[in-house]
């Protein structure tokens, strides 16, 4: 119960600092929903950095590692640090720059504007905002499974879940951007830190790593775990596409709006890869490490599932391959080696620094909301008519009803359905990542183009979520068609339809 | 000059992500643990946080900030 405590006591923190500790007076929307564009270094890069790690940071990535090895850092840590500091650099700025000198506050507004066009970005906000739920929903579950993982079952799955998304919902509701980005600047350090202190004290346990390298190296069923040669090139190289989604992402693009100034950028870009390292490297090692943990039952019972499971012939009942399959999965690997190789009170010191990671569903709640009430609220009128208090009073209640909504569904839905949904919808930002490039960077990209993408994006990430293997060519992730789609529609499209004003285009030069 | 020097780069850095050299290598265990593949990924992320230094350095669009400051605080010009 010990970890537990520390996690509560962290909540309790969390919640003071979204709350109360950065709080101004002024209640305008730019206030609310971009902490008034005023955002410095080290609370941008941080914050920046926290909004876009998930659960699947630690937990995900570990169980991911122990299961496929040393590939994982290469498919999800080192692609993201390549391409995700370039689009921040390339994209992120010239938004910035947008936002402060029109008063964007989502990227709809600046479709809208660039493209001049009003229900087309309505459908642009619906097809990003549905992409956009399935995470708020596995935030609440893995609230719920963390929760009752570090209190050792105490703590219910519904009651664990209903804690954090009432704490999350506390501060986005008070806070806003502004309560949001300290609280995501203060989890970041602590997960930050978590890497490292998780490596020495694994490590020291396991009696040192060079010897469980040598155990998985000296077994044929372990040792390609410390190589990549059990999925192709090809496969690997389909992965550097999914990083285009972050800057894709609502609340990634809304939260390159809240810096002070463009120069905050410059330290963002230059770190972010060394962030990625500093806390994707121990959470894969440790991953990879694991599998050399025999002695310990809950890691043996594992290796056995997954050994029954390559065994398995093909026409096996599915409920046996899903019953292996569930016993084989490492997503809760992590905990189990805290659970054995930490002391109680640094287990629920990291078990808060997993909480930090798990709760990262804050900032996509504050996004939706930022885009209903902007997006559609303001467009349609309702600003012009009820004024900035009503809708900043909108933007609150519908963070309080899409956090129920979740808690709800969450509740009855299996988890599985939600990670899938996470899956397809990464592939989905990755090729609607043509609208920001071609509205930014390419004078006679039309209205008609950014339909035609959004379109198919929904349709692709529809169908590829029906048929299994679905637009998956060559032995590519469907991504990699799917956005190159996305860019032969928005030229093709674009090129065929008549362009907006030269004095609309001249804005964006 | 600069700007296709720069380019290079980036596609040069992009293909080095595809380090098809060490797929199948665990070894040398660099650091007597780290399996040389992962080394190569942990080094490579360092590679990029400089070649970002790099683009801050010489090709920063600081006219992007300097045309977004002349505007009043609500936005306009």
């Amino acid at each position: 119960m010990i970890p537990a405590l520390i996690v509560f006591a962290y909540l309790a923190i969390v919640l003071y600092i979204g709350i109360f500790a950065f709080r101004r007076t002024a209640g305008s929307a730019e206030e609310y929903f971009l902490a008034g564009r005023s955002l410095g270094p080290a609370v941008f890069l941080l914050s920046l950095f926290g909004t876009n790690m998930t659960a699947f940071t630690i937990l995900g990535s570990a169980g991911h590692a122990f299961a496929n090895g040393i590939v994982t850092f290469g498919l999800m840590a080192s692609s993201s640090a390549f391409v995700i500091p370039l689009t921040l650099f390339f994209i992120g700025t010239r938004m910035w720059a947008l936002g402060k000198r029109h008063g964007f506050m989502t990227p709809v507004q600046m479709f809208r504007d660039r493209w001049e066009c009003g229900h087309i970005g309505t459908a642009i906000f619906v097809v990003q905002a549905a992409l956009l739920v399935p995470y708020i929903i596995i935030g609440v579950m893995g609230g719920g499974t963390a929760l009752r993982g570090i209190s050792g079952g105490v703590i219910p799955f519904w009651l664990g879940g209903a804690i954090v998304a009432i704490v999350v919902m506390s501060y986005v509701f008070f806070g806003g951007m502004r309560g949001t980005a300290f609280v995501n600047t203060f989890q970041t350090v602590l997960f930050l830190s978590f890497g490292a202190v998780a490596l020495i004290v694994i490590g020291r346990g396991m009696g040192g790593f060079p010897a469980a390298m040598e155990s998985l190296l000296a077994s044929p069923a372990t040792a390609p775990l410390l190589t990549r040669q059990r999925i192709s090139p090809w496969y690997y190289f389909s992965y550097t596409f999914i990083p285009l989604s972050t800057i894709a992402f609502p609340h990634i693009a809304i939260f390159c709006l809240t810096a002070k100034r463009m120069v905050q950028f410059k330290r963002t870009v230059i770190f972010y890869p060394i962030c990625l390292l500093a806390i994707w490297l121990p959470c894969v090692f440790l991953g990879v490490a694991a599998n050399s943990l025999r002695d310990v039952p809950r890691v043996e019972q594992k290796l056995e599932a997954r050994a029954a499971l390559a065994a398995l012939p093909a026409d096996a009942p599915a409920e046996t391959r899903n019953a292996l399959r569930r016993q084989a999965v490492g997503d809760d690997i992590v905990l189990v080696m805290l659970e054995r190789f930490a002391p109680l009170w640094l287990a629920g010191i990291l078990g808060a620094g997993i909480m930090a990671a798990v709760m990262a569903s804050d900032s996509q709640i504050l996004a939706l909301s930022t885009m209903f009430t902007e997006d559609v609220f303001a467009f349609y009128g309702g600003k012009a008519r009820f004024g900035e208090q009503v809708q900043v009073q909108t933007g609150r209640l519908f963070v309080v009803l899409l956090t129920v909504i979740a808690y709800f569904i969450a509740l009855r839905a299996p988890q599985g359905i939600f990670d899938l949904a996470v899956q397809y919808a990464f592939s989905g930002y990755s090729a609607l990542s043509p609208l920001l490039v071609a509205a930014l960077f390419w004078k006679r990209s039309t209205k008609w183009g950014a339909l035609a993408v959004t379109l198919w994006v929904a349709f692709a990430v529809m169908y590829t979520a029906q048929v299994p293997g679905a637009l998956a060519w060559y032995g590519l992730l469907p991504v990699v068609p799917m956005t190159l789609i996305s860019c032969v529609l928005m030229v093709a499209v674009s090129l065929v339809t008549p362009p907006p004003a030269a004095a609309t285009v001249a804005r964006y030069g | 000059m600069l700007r296709l020097l720069l380019l290079v780069v980036v596609v040069a850095l992009y293909a080095l992500h595809q380090d098809v050299w060490f797929w199948r290598e665990a070894r040398p265990l660099v650091f007597g643990f780290l399996p040389v593949g992962l080394a190569y990924h942990a080094a490579y992320c360092i590679a990029v946080a400089l070649l970002m230094w790099v683009f801050t350095r010489v090709a920063w669009p600081s006219h992007l900030e300097s045309a977004a400051a002349d505007v009043t605080p609500d936005g306009r010009r």
